[in-house]
């Protein structure tokens, strides 16, 4: 497993151990994200702060995460590192998740 | 080859997922002793995961565990990388466009794939490619204005 999670103010706090989703881990990636978020709260936060390298693989990865989280839940992204950030805004994913600088953001967010 | 440009070992190995991972992992730390670091840096990773990922999953089809080498070129105008294989060429003989992704889709719809040569297109400003002889050669320039333009993307900002 590659992936922790906990219950933070409502929300389930998934955090990736692994300094790159790439070609080969994003199988595994979708495979632990399937697992931790099956159930829980509506709110799931991915924490990306220790990710450091994505490729198109990982991109892929966490888009499908999302779309097996199901309709009603919603998968916001926390902590993305400076390579991270810029795959999510050159292929235009930043329109389709929300992207926070890091997790005390992401959580200060619902609070508000 | 143009005065000022310094070629540097290639990097060979069979293509499969981990071997491909080690051999691009050599190459970045030789470029970080080049003195590439941040967004450059980055940018050369990206675009080398792709392309290499691309030949792994596409050229090779996932199947004979052909030979693929890697090697780069750091001059004034920016960073060459070039990399070969012997697996198929690409569709219609020339590297894709490299369109962007349509995302005004509903959610169950989302694209999970086609990523790649928008990411390289994004990324670089000169591509070159080859066949001849049942090998491919493909060569990508990531300018220093590239690396600077992509410098300028800022992050979110919150207020």
């Amino acid at each position: 497993m590659i992936l922790t999670s906990t219950l933070t103010d409502g929300a389930n706090v998934v955090t990736v151990k692994a300094p790159r989703i790439d070609a080969a881990l994003a199988i595994r990636f979708k495979e632990d994200m399937r697992a931790k978020t099956g159930e829980g709260p509506e709110r799931v936060i991915l924490d990306l702060s220790c990710v450091d390298f994505i490729d198109s693989s990982g991109l892929g990865a966490i888009v499908a995460a999302m779309k097996q989280m199901g309709g009603a839940r919603r998968l916001d992204l926390a902590g993305l590192t400076e390579t991270v950030d810029k795959v999510f805004r050159l292929t235009r994913m930043d329109t389709v998740f929300c992207l926070y600088p890091s997790l005390e953001d992401a959580l200060a967010v619902d609070r508000a | 080859m143009p005065d000022g440009l310094r070629p540097t070992g290639e990097v060979r190995f069979r293509a499969s997922g981990a071997a491909a991972q080690r051999a691009m992992a050599r190459v970045v730390a030789a470029l970080q002793k080049q003195g590439l670091q941040g967004a450059c840096l980055g940018a050369a990773e990206i675009v080398l995961a792709e392309i290499v990922n691309n030949i792994v999953e596409h050229a090779y089809a996932g199947a004979a565990r052909g030979e693929v080498g890697i090697a780069f070129d750091l001059a004034p105008g920016g960073l060459w990388l070039r990399v070969w294989d012997r697996g198929a060429g690409f569709p219609g003989g020339v590297p894709p466009e490299g369109k962007p992704v349509d995302l005004a889709v509903p959610r169950g719809e989302m694209p999970e794939g086609g990523f790649g040569w928008h990411l390289i297109r994004s990324l670089v400003d000169e591509v070159t490619y080859e066949r001849c002889d049942g090998v491919n050669r493909l060569g990508v320039r990531i300018a220093a204005g590239v690396c600077a333009r992509i410098d300028t993307i800022e992050a979110p900002k919150e207020d």
